[in-house]
């Protein structure tokens, strides 16, 4: 269909195809900071550190001093808003200690879930309201790049039809206003992996979400090289009896990604969900090396599978910090090999012979 | 399809569903008193009165301190945010001046339209985030009832497809959020009557407008009985070179009406766009004499069409309070009789005569 009312110019797509280029470069994938105050107060507490904002910066700051070795492994990291505007010990904003090493900057710009009436515990997400006005500010502050997040679940009834068109939509509007100031919009519309469900559901229902998705991002004329779609990888329900191997977990998921992202989404970036760090890792390193024509980067955006041995480590206490800082080190170099299929531990075979392991039983 | 999770109990059912039946009682109709502060300046501007708090307060209170028997005319009014905090001369807070009359009181929660990039100029509107939570704090104020409106055009290239979704859609988030707090939602989609298109045309897309509303409204579950519809009247575009007579626009109105808004829905209430006191007054008589069965009330909620002379009269001065009031008063009556189809313009002549004018030949 011929575009009749162009949305952005030629040199606005570039620009935005070449940020979200450059956060997915080979070997590169997102660090997610952007942890809401209610959500680092969780895990604040899990160390026994008061959730306040000098702990919160101390804590970033302990991620943010990482040296350059970081810079061939990362390639965005998320802020959530006040995280922005915060500076180190010596006084150096933490987005120039990022924008230095080469770091992309990005921005949560969602506010947060709200129920869904006449469902079954659905919701949608807010954040719309004067989303333009507040793109323009993030950009002038250094970000190129924001985040939402939609949430989706697997039950009897879901998700329902509501909940996937209301997502899909509230998604296409959210990534329409950043695209118009310059900011790649991150897609996130998670499918928890709450339940008894099997690998096969969760696939079915990932197909129907993304489609719905990419569906929505159609008619809402967003530019889709311009953009980064960040899903759930395809896994079996937390409380599902049948254990699957990451081969079969591959398998899953790029099949569903096959079948339901255009081929022109610049990248893939997984969120880790309640995945271990060990886990998020080996997942990766299987789907990058599953055997199946991959049109697009498929590469991290881990939250807790980036910083949990960082967190422990650190303990709120300032004697911990570079110890903490190198946990941090270790699983951003772990997770760059697995973004290429190079990660050889955790017991993992690479290479031929793990090939026989994605077997096309698999048949949904 | 049964509903399996019920969004609203049936005493939330009952009270929404008496809210919106006492507002559209027989005789009755609303005063659209919402204006923002940038359009009642506008008001304001052209009779010269500086656009103040105290003036808009001022003139508010003249219309709420009106004899109480406007409450045989008036059965709602549809507050701006500020009004719904001053107080009249008197000290009284103005929703309970408005309710001892026994009037109900309601309140715009839309927060203006934002531009649908990739269309030429359509808008939606904004106004989700933190929606209950606002509806709840109006709730607790007094108000029961609740206005959006959104906004579409009829041109070569509108209404787009998107304009027609999205906004159908945002307008089903509000009511379904609305309702949840014991408000009833007023969903106004409206069509501006800018263009040079004919009566047909407006009459199609009026359809196919609000085809679209109510199967989103469908979609998100949300209870007509406890809903008001304010659409707009279906007339051609201002620059249309035909002029058609208020039984044709009658005609096509309650057409496109009968092929969309279901009979569970109590109340249509007309805005009255650019008409002047008089046309919206004579439309509506002539909507209230078609020889159709009309399933729902139709009455008006009009903003200008009521206040029109009532702002003349006033120029910002103590001294005409009172011609302010009659003129106001006046108007208010006129559409309470047209609302029934009794209303009887000097000069015009009587029913008999003007059934006739009800041709069959009108197709569409």
């Amino acid at each position: 269909m011929a575009h009749q009312f162009p949305t952005l110019s030629t040199e606005q797509k570039k620009e935005l195809h070449e940020i979200a280029l450059r956060i997915v470069s080979p070997g590169k994938g997102i660090l997610a900071a952007d942890e809401s105050v209610g959500h680092m107060g969780k895990r604040l507490n899990q160390i026994g550190v008061e959730n306040n904002e000098e702990n919160r910066r101390q804590y970033r700051q302990v991620l943010f001093s990482a040296d350059d070795r970081i810079e061939s492994c990362i390639g965005g990291v998320i802020f959530f808003h006040e995280t922005l505007y915060q500076t180190a010990d010596d006084g150096t904003p933490f987005v120039k200690m990022i924008k230095d090493k080469g770091i992309t900057v990005g921005i949560k710009v969602d506010k947060g879930v709200v129920p869904l009436a006449g469902t079954n515990g659905e919701t949608t997400s807010q954040g719309l309201d004067g989303l333009s006005e507040r793109c323009a500010q993030y950009k002038k502050d250094g970000a190129d790049f924001a985040k939402w997040r939609c949430v989706l679940k697997i039950s009897d009834s879901n998700p329902s039809n509501l909940a996937i068109t209301e997502n899909a939509n509230v998604l296409a509007r959210y990534a329409s206003i950043c695209q118009q100031h310059g900011i790649v919009p991150i897609i996130e519309p998670e499918i928890l992996p709450d339940g008894d469900h099997d690998l096969k559901c969760s696939q079915f229902v990932t197909e129907k979400v993304l489609t719905a998705v990419y569906k929505a991002m159609f008619e809402h004329h967003v530019y889709l090289e311009g953009t980064l779609l960040k899903p759930n990888m395809v896994t079996p329900g937390h409380s599902c009896l049948t254990k699957f191997t990451p081969e079969e977990v591959a398998m899953a998921t790029v099949t569903a990604l096959r079948r339901t992202v255009p081929p022109a989404v610049t990248g893939i970036t997984f969120l880790s969900g309640g995945q271990t760090e060990e886990e998020a890792s080996v997942n990766l390193n299987a789907i990058n090396n599953c055997p199946l024509a991959k049109p697009w980067a498929l590469t991290f955006s881990f939250g807790r599978a980036l910083q949990a041995s960082a967190l422990k480590t650190w303990h709120g206490q300032k004697d911990n910090e570079s110890a903490a800082t190198e946990e941090f080190i270790k699983r951003a170099e772990i997770n760059s090999l697995a973004s290429q299929g190079k990660y050889t531990g955790g017991g993992d075979n690479s290479g031929g012979a793990a090939q026989s392991n994605y077997i096309s039983l698999y048949t949904y | 399809m049964t509903h399996q999770y019920p969004s609203l109990s049936p005493e939330q059912k009952q009270e929404l569903a008496s809210i919106a039946q006492r507002i559209v009682a027989p005789g009755k109709g609303i005063l659209a008193a919402d204006e923002s502060t940038g359009t009642m300046g506008k008001r304001l501007q052209k009779i010269n009165v500086e656009n103040n708090e105290e003036n808009r307060r001022c003139f508010r209170d003249l219309l709420f301190s009106v004899d109480p028997s406007i409450s045989q005319c008036v059965g709602g009014v549809i507050f701006f945010h500020e009004t719904l905090y001053q107080k009249s001369d008197k000290g009284v807070l103005f929703p309970q001046v408005v309710k001892d009359k026994g009037i109900v009181v309601g309140i715009k929660v839309d927060k203006g339209t934002a531009g649908l990039n990739g269309t030429d100029g359509e808008t939606t509107t904004q106004g989700l985030d933190g929606l209950s939570e606002r509806c709840a704090q109006y709730k607790k104020d007094g108000a029961d009832f609740a206005k959006w409106r959104c906004v579409l055009k009829i041109s070569d290239g509108c209404p787009s497809a998107l304009g027609i979704a999205e906004n159908a859609n945002v307008l089903a988030r509000y009511a379904s959020i609305c309702q949840q707090n014991g408000l009833v939602p007023i969903v106004e989609p409206e069509i501006l009557p800018d263009g040079d298109h004919d009566l047909q045309r407006c009459q199609y897309v009026t359809e196919k407008v609000l085809a679209a509303v109510y199967k989103a409204l469908n979609d998100h579950h949300v209870y007509l009985e406890g809903t008001l519809l304010k659409p707009n009247m279906v007339t051609a575009g201002h620059s249309c070179p035909k002029k058609f007579t208020p039984q044709e626009v009658a005609m096509a109105t309650v057409t496109a009406l009968r092929r969309t808004v279901p009979a569970a829905v109590p109340g249509i209430c007309f805005l009255s766009g650019g008409q002047s006191e008089e046309e919206a007054s004579v439309h509506l008589n002539a909507i209230n004499q078609v020889p159709l069965h009309r399933p729902w009330k139709l009455t008006f909620s009009y903003g200008r069409a009521l206040q029109a002379s009532a702002l003349a009269a006033w120029k910002g001065q103590a001294a005409n309070k009172q011609a302010a009031q009659d003129a106001f008063c006046t108007r208010a009556k006129i559409n309470g009789l047209a609302s029934k189809g009794e209303y009887k313009p000097s000069g015009q002549a009587d029913q008999a005569s003007m059934q006739s004018l009800y041709t069959a030949s009108y197709v569409y």
